[in-house]
């Protein structure tokens, strides 16, 4: 057989390539689409994971947007503050350090970015007893006894019972662990960028580093910080359990109740598996309304 | 003088740097600290766990928390050699069966012509914001009706897809040069060959960063355990800890022992970053959605 026709016929055999995809496709079908779907189409059933489900059409969303005063005073708001905080500003963090730490030299920078990554391989819910330990809420408890002695506070505060505490302390620990693959993404995509544009952008008028910044390192790793964003979305609403293993699902007065502990409050505790659903489908939608605003920002036009 | 272009990844340390540690150092410390803690609690005596005001860090280091993490397990029925076996046992298998089907998938998908790549290929790009906690619960309900509960394959089915590692892998298998794929199979060499001795060799950066990630996935998932599986004797070591902190995490005494419980989860996954830490710049400098 010729080379060409050798060659020609690899490009056009389709048995191979399915081969090799099938394993992966099988059970990303089974294990990620399917429960998607399902998601779905439980949501627009009554559900309670004895019975058949029954099909109620939209009643779960029109419940969920006129009837649930939970989700609309406490989790919808409190959900938005938390993606926003550790969504949005821990992404900026993560640009702002690894920008940094791509000034510095090699081995200062590998420690430095090993620490910062470190809690991502904790997976926030492994921590939950240092963080009980760190808040709780009598003298013993390390942040109060610092504060006491500092003179900040004079009482010992009930950190994780307090409405008024819980969410920022969710949203600390959520800021604390979202330095993940993204900001790794990052680091790495601005340790890439090619040395002659910023010579090039000198030349042409960029007077300092954060004009390079803005003008050149963002625009030259555009997909890189599209990935980021993703990753940092998806890190963020997957870290929100934390604050049911910490304070008990549901938490003290709703104060910390993400749309995470939501699904589960539904779906583990209630099993209105119908219900808790059309709040997974809210959560996915949630996710897709921060990606595409990502994608508008940094997606190739 | 004209500004001239500052440069990125400088080799030794310049005086101009300091402003740079300045605004870094702070976080660092910040986010170590707890770690540490971490690490000091583990190791504290009694005495020390009980002082008033609580001290930070230890003055007389012990083993005593760790002691009382195996005791705790033998007087509950089930040996701490189990779990660990369980987690073992299903760590090995997710990270080896995942990582062989996405560099394959990865294969197919970056040299391999076949119907419907290219959709396959956006499926899985869009999946990478997928949520798992989203949907526990359908999650469930597939592994419950496929009669995966209280088997092993609860716990190591589903966390073989990972969006992430075959997004990076097939990335990372775009740079392998077709004329070397070409070279190969001139030869005579079958796709299953080119695999495993052209693509595999040339992309081991790629595997030890997905290598990474799924190992954090599975070295500290909690859902199989908490959902999928009643029996005891199938759960797994990150549940055990974990039942430790909640447990016992209350009292004062337990706390030495629950920090030891999440230091050794912490540990392995340290050591294995550590090791494996070059390949993931490389990796991830390929990383970008386009």
């Amino acid at each position: 057989m010729s080379k060409r026709t050798k060659i020609s016929r690899r490009e056009n055999s389709n048995k191979a390539g399915y081969l090799f995809a099938a394993p992966y496709a099988l059970l990303f079908t089974i294990f990620i689409l399917t429960p998607v779907i399902l998601a779905i189409v439980l949501s627009f059933t009554n559900f309670n994971t004895i019975q058949f489900p029954e099909f109620v059409g939209f009643l779960n969303y029109i419940n969920l947007i006129t009837g649930d005063e939970v989700f609309m005073q406490y989790v919808l708001p409190n959900t938005v503050t938390y993606a926003l905080i550790v969504g949005v500003g821990g992404y900026v963090l993560a640009f702002l350090m690894a920008w940094a730490l791509a000034n510095l030299p090699r081995v200062p920078r590998t420690i430095c970015a090993l620490i910062l990554y470190s809690p991502t391989m904790t997976t926030g819910v492994a921590m939950t007893v240092l963080w009980k330990i760190m808040f709780t809420g009598d003298q013993t408890g390390y942040l109060n006894s610092w504060l006491m002695e500092l003179g900040v506070i004079n009482e010992p505060i009930i950190w994780l019972v307090s409405a008024d505490y819980l969410l920022p302390i969710v949203i600390i620990i959520g800021l604390w662990s979202s330095m993940g693959v993204g900001f790794l993404s990052i680091l790495a995509g601005i340790l890439n960028t090619d040395e002659s544009l910023y010579e090039a952008a000198a030349i042409d008028g960029v007077k300092n580093r954060f004009q390079e910044m803005f003008y050149v390192t963002i625009p030259s790793m555009k997909p890189q910080m599209l990935f980021a964003a993703v990753m940092q979305i998806v890190g963020a609403f997957q870290n929100g359990q934390i604050a049911s293993l910490l304070a008990g699902n549901p938490t003290p007065g709703y104060a910390a109740q993400l749309i995470v502990n939501h699904i589960e409050d539904y779906g583990f505790i209630r099993y209105e598996m119908g219900y808790a659903a059309a709040v997974s489908v809210a959560l996915l939608l949630i996710v897709q309304v921060f990606s595409k605003i990502s994608t508008k920002l940094f997606g190739e036009d | 003088m004209a500004y001239k272009g500052h440069k990125i990844n400088p080799n030794k340390f310049e005086v101009g740097q300091i402003k740079i540690f300045l605004l870094v150092l702070p976080l660092v410390i910040l986010t170590g600290l707890p770690i540490v803690f971490i690490i000091f609690h583990a190791f504290k005596p009694m005495e020390e766990l009980f002082a008033f005001p609580p001290k930070f860090i230890t003055t007389n280091p012990t083993l005593d928390n760790f002691r009382k993490l195996f005791k705790a397990s033998r007087t509950a029925g089930i040996p701490l050699s189990k779990y660990v076996f369980n987690s073992l046992l299903i760590t090995v298998s997710v990270v080896f069966l995942s990582l062989f089907f996405s560099t394959a998938a990865s294969y197919a998908l970056s040299k391999l012509k076949f119907k419907g790549r290219n959709m396959m290929m956006q499926i899985n790009q869009f999946a990478l914001m997928f949520v798992p906690v989203a949907v526990m619960i359908p999650r469930y309900l597939v592994v419950n009706t496929m009669g995966l509960t209280n088997t092993y394959w609860a716990h190591i089915l589903p966390l073989i897809p990972l969006p992430v590692a075959l997004f990076l892998i097939k990335q990372f298998v775009d740079q392998v040069p077709q004329s070397l794929i070409e070279a190969a199979y001139m030869d005579g060499a079958t796709e299953i060959h080119i695999y495993f001795k052209v693509v595999l060799p040339l992309i081991k950066p790629a595997i030890a960063t997905a290598a990474i990630l799924v190992f954090q996935q599975v070295w500290t998932n909690m859902e199989a355990s908490n959902y999928y599986v009643n029996d005891e004797g199938l759960k797994s070591l990150a549940f055990y800890m974990n039942t430790l902190s909640s447990g016992t995490g209350n009292t004062v005494a337990g706390q030495g022992v629950a920090a030891a419980a999440s230091l050794i989860m912490f540990v392995p996954n340290l050591v294995l970053f550590c090791i494996l830490q070059k390949n993931v710049m490389n990796t991830m400098a390929h990383s970008g959605i386009k």
